[in-house]
């Protein structure tokens, strides 16, 4: 869809990006040391933590990606909605307070605190690193998404625009700014997301019965590159069209038009007994011209209100297992893989001790868990009230508040907008540690001061930001929740098997904490990059080919690796245990 | 291995071992309850698809599943909060 800009969605953009940057110049005159830049001195007060545990957690992927899926497809994208939240009862009752006990600016601190080790600082240091990377993509891409409805500009001025941002909150002020962008952000994020939910329910379900609803459309590009809706030039002047944004309910219960306002429970009811028309692409190429056709497919309200409708799950509902592994083993890497994300666990060290750690994963847990619950509203709300743009489900929720008004599309879009920038700062701070305090200073050793590490860490912020930008233009299009879906399996089998087992089992040694992370990071990347979804997705190979090409029988790695992380580690603990128990009597000697 | 700079950032907390021990039995009972929960979920979708249209409150039971699976969460996170304010038998009270 070609994008209309509002002057009060620019207006709204400009307030809130020049707030962002305010508030960072601000707290970036008042952070020198290192202690300050990486874990905010471990003086944030435990509520803020916790909203800004909301904020760091509720990304792109969460805003835009979940509500794109269930808008798409209904129940599949809440599935992802229960994973994510599942995940912090991992990182309250298991590693919550362990972390903040034995860390002091990066994840590897915590896996280290025992044994001192070079080889565990690489890893870690290492696997930081790539998750981070991973889990940057879908945020850049988010970012991409929205400027483009929102200011016109395309979809690499977005990624750009972004980045430059995010690194100038970064570089000015470090953990501190990123803490209160990430909490201010995150409670807009869960007041608007209800207030959009109190609108859908006020103005309740309408059915459409007109025949210009269902009319499928196509959009052709042409082999010279023209782009063509319904055989004329794709635009806005006379002669020119536009795809139309879709979704409508076709027959609501006892053949009423509309229902008035709904009660959360009525409103499910009544999706549950209507009939809702859903759309489905087909791909045909004829001399070169690429052509996507969208058809109307009425469904049952109450198909759509439980799992294997979308093209990521329909294996759950046939016979096959692989599928049905597929899905498990999502479900398990978005269970471990919360406790297992850097940018999460460094948020740790900035309160004061272990009570305030665990009071702020409680109030996030109820910030996070209230936002999940109102995704189920703000996807079916897009899905029912015609605000799907065919071309890209990122669009869902902006387009949503859209059709309630100027004034809260420009309000949301901006918030969805700092909703990016408060992940991708976090994300950056943990990057910059891991580069900085785990390889520079730990592996490679060198000496730095204070204030030299601070000055690097900012530079390392600038490098990691630079590379997000280019890996936010390459993967443009792709779904959000999808790619974040990647980086929670790398995370959780690279390091959570390290962590659970340094906690929790006295015969971990550091050769077994080492070769877990390697393992599970090298098999989980392995796995993503030669599987079916990477093959069709990524390499651009037809469906039925990248089956055929695909070296692993299903696409999510977790079921595999996570096991296989904690295998090396026990086999190789167990394999050294000697030669630890001899240098430690060794030293004990001397 | 002086650069390694690690240890937590802030002042090291006292500690009364008890408690530690006490609050990570209580998390680790907490995290079997989830786990059994979450498990079911899982296992039901993957296995017997089915069973999640039957009708529960007049919507599926995987939306009802789903809601309660949050509020189980964050029911737990209170119960944890809870447990580990209460002070230790013959300890040094709450952290």
């Amino acid at each position: 869809m070609i994008p209309q800009p509002s002057p009060i969605a620019i207006g709204v953009f400009l307030i809130f990006v020049g707030a962002t940057l305010a508030l960072s110049f601000w707290f970036g005159s008042r952070a020198k040391s290192s202690a300050g830049y990486f874990a905010a001195g471990g003086e944030i007060h435990w509520f803020v933590n916790g909203v800004a545990f909301a904020g760091d957690y509720l990304s792109a992927a969460s805003f835009l990606g979940i509500c794109g899926l269930i808008s798409l497809s209904g129940y599949d994208g809440f599935l992802y909605s229960i994973g994510f939240l599942a995940g912090w009862v991992v990182a309250l009752f298991v590693i919550a307070e362990p972390m903040k006990r034995l860390g002091r600016y990066t994840f590897a601190d915590a896996l280290n605190s025992k044994f001192q080790s070079r080889g565990i600082t690489l890893a870690a240091g290492l696997s930081a690193l790539v998750v981070s990377v991973f889990y940057l993509i879908p945020q850049m891409v988010g970012a991409g998404s929205l400027i483009y409805p929102l200011l016109g500009l395309p979809h690499w001025l977005g990624v750009v625009v972004v980045g430059l941002t995010v690194v100038v909150i970064v570089a000015t002020a470090g953990m501190v700014s990123t803490t209160y962008v990430q909490f201010i952000k995150g409670g807009l994020l869960v007041i608007f997301s209800g207030i959009l939910t109190v609108l859908i329910l006020r103005e309740g379900l309408v059915a459409r019965t007109d025949a210009a609803a269902n009319e499928p459309q196509t959009l052709t590009t042409t082999a010279d590159g023209r782009r063509l809706v319904n055989g004329v030039p794709q635009g806005l002047g006379e002669g020119q069209a536009d795809l139309r944004p879709v979704g409508h309910i076709s027959r609501l219960p006892g053949e009423i038009e509309r229902t008035g306002p709904l009660g959360p429970l009525q409103y499910l009811q009544m999706i549950r007994d209507s009939e809702i028309v859903l759309w489905k692409s087909t791909t045909t190429i004829e001399n070169g011209d690429k052509s996507v056709t969208f058809s109307p497919v009425p469904t049952p309200g109450e198909d759509i209100l439980r799992p294997g409708r979308s093209a990521l799950f329909q294996g759950l509902r046939g016979d096959a297992l692989w599928p049905k592994l597929n899905f498990l083993s999502l479900m398990l890497a978005l269970f471990a893989g919360t406790a297992s994300l850097p940018h999460i666990l460094i948020r740790y060290y900035t309160v004061k001790d272990q009570a305030a750690a665990r009071q702020s994963t409680v109030v996030g847990i109820a910030t996070i868990g209230a936002f999940y619950v109102l995704t189920l509203y703000l996807g079916l709300g897009a899905m029912t009230r015609g605000t799907i743009d065919l071309t890209d489900s990122n669009m869902a929720a902006p387009l949503l508040a859209r059709s309630f008004g100027e004034l809260i599309f420009a309000i949301v879009s901006a918030i969805a907008f700092t909703t990016v920038l408060g992940t991708v700062s976090g994300l950056i701070v943990a990057a910059s540690g891991a580069i900085v305090h785990d390889l520079i200073s730990g592996v490679a050793g060198w000496e730095l001061s204070d204030h030299h590490k601070v000055r690097l860490a900012k530079l390392a912020s600038i490098v990691v930001g630079a590379f997000a930008i280019l890996l936010g233009i390459w993967f443009k299009g792709f779904n959000a929740s999808f790619l974040v879906g990647w980086a929670f399996s790398v995370a959780a089998s690279a390091n959570l098997p390290a962590l659970v087992m340094i906690l929790f089992w006295k015969r971990t040694t550091k050769q077994g904490v080492t070769t877990a992370i390697v393992v599970g990071m090298v098999a989980s990347l392995a796995w993503i990059l030669l599987s079916e979804d990477t093959f069709k997705t990524v390499y651009g190979y037809p469906a039925d080919e990248a089956a055929r090409l695909a070296c692993v029988p299903f696409s999510q790695p977790g079921l595999v690796t996570i096991p296989l992380g904690f295998l090396t580690l026990i086999v190789t603990s167990l394999l050294t245990r000697g030669t630890a128990e001899s240098v430690a009597a060794a030293k004990a000697s001397r | 291995m002086a650069h390694f700079g690690h240890g937590s950032a802030t002042p090291t907390e006292v500690e009364d071992p008890r408690q530690v021990a006490r609050n990570t039995r209580l998390g680790l009972w907490l995290f079997a309850v989830y786990c059994l929960i979450y498990g079911g979920f899982v296992v039901i979708n993957a296995f017997y698809p089915s069973i999640m249209t039957w009708n529960v409150l007049g919507v599926t039971l995987a939306i009802v599943y789903g809601f309660g699976l949050i509020l189980a969460a964050f029911v737990l996170a209170l119960v944890y909060a809870w447990g580990c304010q209460r002070p230790v038998r013959g300890g040094e009270g709450p952290q």
